[in-house]
């Protein structure tokens, strides 16, 4: 993490491109891109017949990358192991049941539905602050990345106190819709923050409409960064928990926990958790198949300018600011007011400033740790992934995500049993817990620095290369530096993310550690929910932080 | 470009120091967790303290702000020093069946009786002696002998005063699907309380009577809440009439919010009605943790006088120790409750209720 003072984290932004970038490079191509410098959308780069020959990845990024992968992997290892534990035929029939088929598809509709309404969200709100003259946008920024650090369990449960009538599919699309519409907003903000607006005003120039525009020059160079936010989403959306348990919404991931909570039995959970990683390799796969082969860092020479904003009519600002409003009162001020409310009725409410202060102190310093880490395991593959193509490359991201869709509650109980066998001394001690957010949350890491490295132009690595630069020099010289605000943007998400992350934290944390996540735990499990309240203010304020610095970055 | 530079010094910066902070901090806060007790990791018997140096750990899936304050005295009483490690019942069931052989823990306090019926099916409870066992009702611990209850709960019907008279009261869980409590009623079927109650309800009536009530329930608009704290609420509010809840979780509102506020109280069924069963939170030893001695004056701790009246205050359980009887006034005697006749050994068959439960569709 970023200490305060020091240049602020950015998202995914392209870079300030001192050095001209002379073609359209950077897709996820594996060639050196050396293609005409031509409008870098889609269909341009689906030509590739001038893609040279595939490249080798230098070891010097296979060999950590690698090691991220088998990292990943580790609770798979673990998740069959419990799974075939009495025999396939057992797992078999626990998958087979007719219930399974049911709570899949249960779980599959409220994924589509809430991924498509955090791309409208995420997209109109990015679009809004960061193309048009909406009023303050920084504050819209901000309060547009808040709700990441609001706990599914308060986001629903702020709803369902307000409006008991939500429960079941359409509650747990709204809390989950608001509590994730910040992945799709960051990456596509800081795309369209960093875009060169050349091409939008080239397609205005030849008589192209605002709308027409933005259909066919914008949207899709948004694609991989909404198809990668999308993802991110889905996952979430597959793993959660909090919110559907809640909004009594039955998916999978409910009978995972009631497979431990009523028979204390984790052979049915492990296998209901192979389906889960089988799915997510599946929504991998199509989200890379979306991304295909476009290409999306600037074309033409010299500095970009940064775009221009829409002006807006005294309506169209008006609406704007209202669309803009209603997200974040629902999104950020409905919850904290929530909180402010238990504050103001309970009779547990106490002030200890100096506990909050501490456990805000522990908290911060663990996931400021996790997000580190994350971030180290990330960048290879990320780099990896944006830069190479062919079998290797896509195992390895594959690798990275496999695991994101299990219950937080699985990946703990596999670091629990492979500790508890292989690394006795690390057990309930801190660098297993920051391992354990590593692993729990590397895909976020990984999709923002990949989407940043899509964005710098390949050519200046060549460039690099050429001059005799080896491939780690390149890396470190070339290739971090211009990936620079996306590994920041990484850092601060995973770093919010692992604020609030609980059941890992509860089964893994040394003993007598507590962190924002867990007292808040504590006080609403004994119903103290004015004694909670100022637990998770504290995690949504700190959480501002990252979030307005991620949003400080003007081109 | 220097400022990315920068950006990315700082990220490695931050990568390799803050782990060391971290480092720090959670020795300071292990440091303070065991309140001048010394180290509080499960060092085992290394650092031998003044008091003889015998060491617990204790994994609590009941509430750190119910636990706690009990730890100081229970060191003071014992002579064990004690750290504990608070999380939900069923995940430290789960850890520490993942854990097996391995296990740090020397004593699981559990929320239910159903997570210790696992533990001790999976033989990873170790027995208690006799004097122990005998110092809690036969109903009340488990039949392998490796686990005693320290609390125990009731089954009750909450009712909103304003909407029902005292008098038109349900005598039993079997009036509830009366046309009378048409869309009356509410209950949570995904809470491992109404879970084990309906568990007991197979035992007591049979499958089919089992589901017989549950489908009637269902059919007479019997409206289904995630939780009892929200069945609470909406009793509370007017929004339904009755609804199947523990009794403590009243208690514990009447604590957050004043009883004046409330406009609820709670009905006890009678005769012996499955609605009025009674379950337990309890302790077992594990048979892993070695640290049988230390566990063993923890248990014997937990059943004596002062620690069973703390429980009956703060939670407003009952006591379970005989010879205890709950000083909370508003409470009915434990003995006028009447129970059904029902052994919770005996209901360590949830994956079966699951199975009902799903059947007739509600969860």
């Amino acid at each position: 993490m970023n200490p305060p003072g020091r240049p602020s984290p950015q998202p995914p932004a392209p870079p300030e491109a001192d050095a001209p970038a002379d073609t359209g490079a950077g897709g996820t191509g594996d060639g050196p891109a050396r293609g005409p410098a031509g409008a870098p959308h889609a269909p341009a780069g689906r030509r590739g017949s001038h893609r040279p020959a595939r490249r080798r990845v230098p070891l010097i990024l296979l060999v950590p990358a690698t090691v991220t992968a088998l990292f990943a992997l580790l609770p798979l290892v673990y998740l069959v192991i419990r799974a075939l534990e009495r025999g396939p035929a057992f797992a078999w029939d626990v998958v087979a049941a007719d219930r399974t088929a049911g709570l899949l598809s249960n779980s599959l509709r409220l994924t589509v539905v809430v991924v498509a309404a955090t791309w409208v969200l995420g997209i109109s709100l990015a679009w809004l602050t960061e193309r048009t003259a909406l009023p303050a946008p920084r504050l819209w920024a901000v309060l547009a990345t808040l709700p990441l650090a609001v706990p599914s369990y308060v986001m629903s449960f702020s709803w369902l106190s307000a409006f008991p009538g939500v429960r079941g599919f359409a509650g747990a699309a709204i809390a989950l819709s608001l509590a994730c519409f910040p992945y799709v907003y960051l990456p596509v903000a800081a795309v369209l923050r960093g875009m060169d607006p050349a091409q939008e005003e080239a397609a205005r120039s030849l008589g192209h409409g605002p709308w027409r525009t933005f259909r066919t020059v914008t949207l899709p160079q948004l694609r991989p960064a909404a198809a990668g936010g999308g993802l991110l989403v889905a996952l979430y959306v597959m793993s959660d928990f909090g919110a559907v348990s809640l909004m009594r919404y039955d998916t999978f991931t409910r009978a995972i926990h009631t497979s431990y909570r009523a028979s204390f039995d984790r052979t049915p959970a492990a296998a209901l958790g192979c389906v889960l990683v089988l799915i997510t390799v599946l929504l991998v796969v199509a989200e890379r198949r979306t991304r295909g082969r476009a290409r999306y860092a600037r074309a033409g020479r010299g500095t970009a300018r940064p775009p221009l904003r829409l002006p807006l009519g005294p309506w169209a600002r008006a609406a704007a600011t209202g669309w803009a409003g209603l997200v974040a009162l629902a999104a950020v001020a409905f919850p904290v007011g929530t909180l402010c409310y238990w504050i103001a009725v309970g009779n547990s409410a106490t002030w200890q400033p100096a506990a909050l202060l501490e456990t805000a102190w522990a908290t911060v310093g663990v996931a400021a740790a996790g997000a580190a880490l994350t971030v180290l395991l990330a960048l290879p593959v990320a780099v990896i992934a944006a830069r190479y193509r062919g079998g290797l490359a896509r195992v390895l991201e594959q690798a990275s995500f496999a695991g994101h869709a299990l219950p937080g509650i699985t990946v703990a109980l596999a670091f629990v049993f492979l500790a508890v066998r292989y690394a006795n001394p690390l057990y309930q001690e801190w660098p297993l817990l920051v391992i354990a957010y590593a692993a729990l949350f590397l895909p976020l890491a990984v999709t923002a620095i990949r989407a940043a490295v899509l964005q710098a132009p390949e050519s200046l690595e060549e460039a690099a290369r050429s001059l005799g630069r080896g491939p780690l020099r390149t890396l470190r010289e070339v290739t971090v530096p211009l990936a620079a605000p996306g590994i920041a943007a990484g850092a601060a998400l995973t770093f919010v993310v692992i604020m609030k992350e609980l059941p890992a934290t509860l089964l893994l944390r040394p003993t007598g550690m507590e962190t924002l996540a867990t007292r808040l735990w504590t006080h609403t499990d004994n119903f103290a929910f004015a004694a909670a309240a100022p637990y998770a203010l504290t995690l949504v304020l700190i959480a501002a932080v990252p979030s307005y610095l991620l949003g400080r970055h003007r081109s | 470009m220097r400022r990315h530079r920068r950006i990315v010094a700082a990220i490695a910066g931050a990568a390799l120091l803050i782990p060391a902070a971290a480092a720090c901090g959670s020795d300071d806060s292990s440091a303070d967790e065991s309140s001048g007790n010394g180290a509080g990791s499960d060092s085992g018997g290394e650092d031998a303290g003044e008091s003889g140096g015998e060491t617990l750990t204790i994994y609590s899936g009941r509430n750190e702000e119910l636990i706690d304050p009990l730890i100081g005295q229970l060191e003071e009483a014992t002579g064990v020093e004690v750290t504990v490690r608070y999380a939900g019942t069923a995940e430290h069931a789960a850890a520490l069946m993942e854990e097996g052989e391995n296990t740090g823990a020397g004593l699981f306090i559990s929320q239910d009786a159903g997570a210790l019926g696992a533990l001790s099916k999976a033989g990873l409870l170790e027995e208690l002696p006799e004097d122990v066992l005998g110092g809690v009702d036969e109903a009340h611990r488990g039949s392998a002998g490796d686990w005693v209850g320290i609390s125990g709960r009731a089954r009750v019907l909450v009712y909103n005063q304003d909407l029902v008279e005292e008098g038109d009261l349900p005598g039993s869980i079997h009036d509830l699907t009366d046309e009378e409590w048409n869309g009356k009623v509410a209950y949570a079927p995904t809470n491992a309380s109404f879970q084990t109650f309906v568990t007991a309800l197979r035992v007591l009536e049979g499958e089919d009577g089992a589901r017989d009530w549950l489908e009637a329930l269902q059919a007479n608009d019997a409206e289904a809440f995630d939780g009892n704290g929200g069945i609470l609420d909406a009793v509370n509010n007017g929004d339904i009439e009755v609804g199947l809840v523990n009794h403590y979780y009243w208690y514990a509102t009447v604590a957050e919010e004043g009883e004046d506020s409330l406009n609820t109280r709670l009905h006890y069924f009678p005769g012996g009605d499955p609605g009025s069963l009674i379950n337990v939170a309890g302790v077992g030893i594990t048979a892993h943790g070695g640290q049988s001695d230390a566990a063993l004056k923890a248990v014997e701790y937990l059943l004596s006088e002062e620690a069973q009246l703390y429980f009956a205050e703060e939670t407003k359980e009952y006591p379970l120790a005989a010879g205890v009887t709950s000083p909370v006034e508003e409470l009915p005697a434990f003995d006028s409750i009447e129970a059904p006749d029902v052994n919770l050994t005996d209901l360590d068959s949830l994956e079966e209720t699951l199975a009902l439960l799903q059947e007739v569709g509600m969860v």
